[in-house]
């Protein structure tokens, strides 16, 4: 009993092993001066500055604010938020576009072909590619950047939304039909539940593309936000500032798949293999 | 009511190209049947069986001639023909009590009646305790059962199930031709029941229409007269068995000369 329990720690622990050896190394190389700290700072340097990113820069002064807001006047804080605020307001604008398109272009062959050649011309243009225009059109500022994650997230939505209706299993239209279902219920009940796994699927694809999206255009439109906050460290040299961002980025990047991930899983209860994950 | 069969189909023929070449899936098929009866359709896969099973349910308009069920042309699928799948066909993403309730959903009933008959229903084909399951972790067996209650829910008076057992072990089979038998006894179905069994077919009906394979036609009709529950060791049923099996051997050997013809032609 003892030592499987051991056993279990181990196998818990080994994951752990290869980032601690990258990290000592890198500890080593940059305390012994091998590489410069502009270049490459030492890990704890990069932790000091995340902690103070993550912060209040200001002491607390119950006179200006109450605790919390205090608590949460971090820079990064705000960065965060902002960063997140677009993924979200992005997304949810691409996804209420692409659902209602996507079920239609499935559903209905007419409109498939009315709308597909256009759709086939602008999916290969990576969003990124819509930034000079973005920019021409929206100024600076959210509007943007948002445009651009709408496009970013649009797409992966729409074209697995389509995927999904087209899918449905003949066997499940069958049988409502000889059940008696009318057209709206065998939208609503059969087509659409049958085919939210692929929608799931796209939204979670759309939902990285839209990460990825915030943060270029970040560096490009606005001035906050994680991606702005790692290039303007740049030009000061914070090396330490640029991968204390990094840090967080990829933190909010994996704590949002996650949440997809459990969302999934929650919608999918009823989806064979959804168990053994 | 008159006394005209339940179910006429009347010089029915289907034909479809496959691969460039014409098939007749069906054949001329004529046959009535009477309100109550157990008709089982027997042959080999490629006979038309289900092709007329589908032409009943109104999936599938034969090419010529006319089916009618209780007088009225058969135009489109409707719950007053039950279909049973062999793929179950249970909605995965509804639990057994809302797949059962579903059909009574569409004929928007009154929530409280649909619960009472799901009820009913649950405690008949022995799910209760699966109620609120979804249809993955069912057994196949059980995803029958579900799929027969889902239909019985409609009060269709006809069910036509297409190879509803052909998927499950000996037992378990055994055990739901006999539960089946039991509801038609009780709700007096007309139940139209395609299967490739000549033993199932010999439990089952009271009228057993052997087809042909290609193009499809009833090759013979075999009342059977014995009561039930039938015993499958007695001689009589065996002398049946025996006089099918040869019937539906002669089509199975012409099944696979032309299949053998058709894989050697290019």
């Amino acid at each position: 009993m003892k030592v499987s329990f051991l056993a279990k720690v181990f196998e818990k622990l080994e994951g752990f092993l290869v980032p601690i050896a990258i990290l000592g190394v890198w500890q080593y190389l940059s305390s012994q001066g091998i590489v410069n700290p502009q270049i490459l700072p030492a890990p704890t340097a990069v932790v000091a500055k995340w902690w103070e990113y993550l912060l209040p820069s200001e002491a607390f002064d119950a006179t200006k604010s109450d605790y919390l807001a205090w608590l949460f006047s971090g820079e990064m804080i705000h960065d965060a938020y902002a960063t997140l605020y677009r993924v979200v307001v992005g997304f949810f604008i691409g996804g209420i576009l692409a659902l209602p398109l996507g079920l239609m272009m499935g559903a209905n062959d007419r409109v498939y072909r009315l709308f597909n050649p256009l759709i086939q011309i602008f999916r290969p243009i990576p969003p990124i590619a819509f930034i000079p225009l973005s920019i021409l059109w929206f100024g600076l500022g959210n509007p943007p950047a948002i445009f651009l994650i709408v496009l970013g997230a649009f797409f992966p939505i729409l074209m697995n939304t389509i995927a999904g209706v087209r899918h449905v299993d003949s066997i499940y239209i069958r049988a409502a039909r000889s059940l008696g279902a009318s057209q709206t219920t065998m939208f609503l009940r059969v087509m659409l539940p049958a085919a939210t796994p692929y929608i799931l699927a796209g939204a979670r694809i759309g939902v990285g593309t839209a990460f990825i999206v915030v943060i270029v255009s970040e560096m490009i439109a606005v001035n906050n936000g994680l991606g702005y906050r790692i290039l303007e460290a740049r030009e000061f040299f914070w090396s330490d500032k640029i991968i204390a961002g990094m840090f967080t980025i990829g933190l909010i990047g994996l704590a949002i798949d996650t949440g997809m991930n459990r969302l999934n899983n929650y919608l999918l209860k009823w989806h064979r293999g959804m168990e053994s994950k | 009511m008159s006394n005209l069969p339940q179910i006429q189909i009347g010089n029915v023929s289907k034909t479809f190209s496959a691969d460039g070449r014409e098939v007749i899936a069906l054949d001329n098929i004529n046959l009535d049947i009477q309100s109550g009866e157990f008709i089982c359709l027997l042959g080999p896969s490629g006979c038309g069986k289900s092709t007329l099973l589908n032409a009943i349910a109104g999936f599938s308009a034969p090419t010529s001639g006319a089916i009618t069920v209780e007088e009225k042309s058969v135009l489109a699928p409707g719950p007053d023909r039950g279909m049973v799948f062999q793929e179950y066909a249970l909605f995965p993403w509804m639990t057994v009590e809302k797949n059962i309730a579903f059909g009574l959903e569409i004929k928007k009933l009154p929530k409280t009646q649909i619960k009472e008959k799901v009820d009913v229903l649950l405690n008949m084909l022995n799910l209760q305790d699966f109620r609120e399951r979804y249809p993955k972790d069912l057994s196949g067996g059980m995803r029958q059962r579900v799929a027969i209650a889902r239909v019985l829910a409609l009060d269709s008076p006809i069910m036509l199930m297409d190879e509803p057992f052909g998927a499950l072990d000996s037992l378990t089979r055994r055990n739901l031709q006999d539960e089946l038998l039991r509801i038609w006894t009780e709700f007096k179905k007309t139940i139209i029941f395609v299967t490739h069994s000549i033993e199932e077919s010999i439990y089952l009906a009271d009228r057993i229409i052997v087809m042909t394979y290609r193009p499809g036609k009833i090759k013979k009709e075999v009342a059977v007269t014995m009561p039930r529950q039938r015993d499958p060791s007695s001689v009589e049923f065996n002398e049946l068995k025996k006089e099918l099996s040869m019937l539906v051997m002669e089509e199975q050997s012409r099944s696979n000369q032309a299949e053998i013809k058709a894989s050697t032609a290019d």
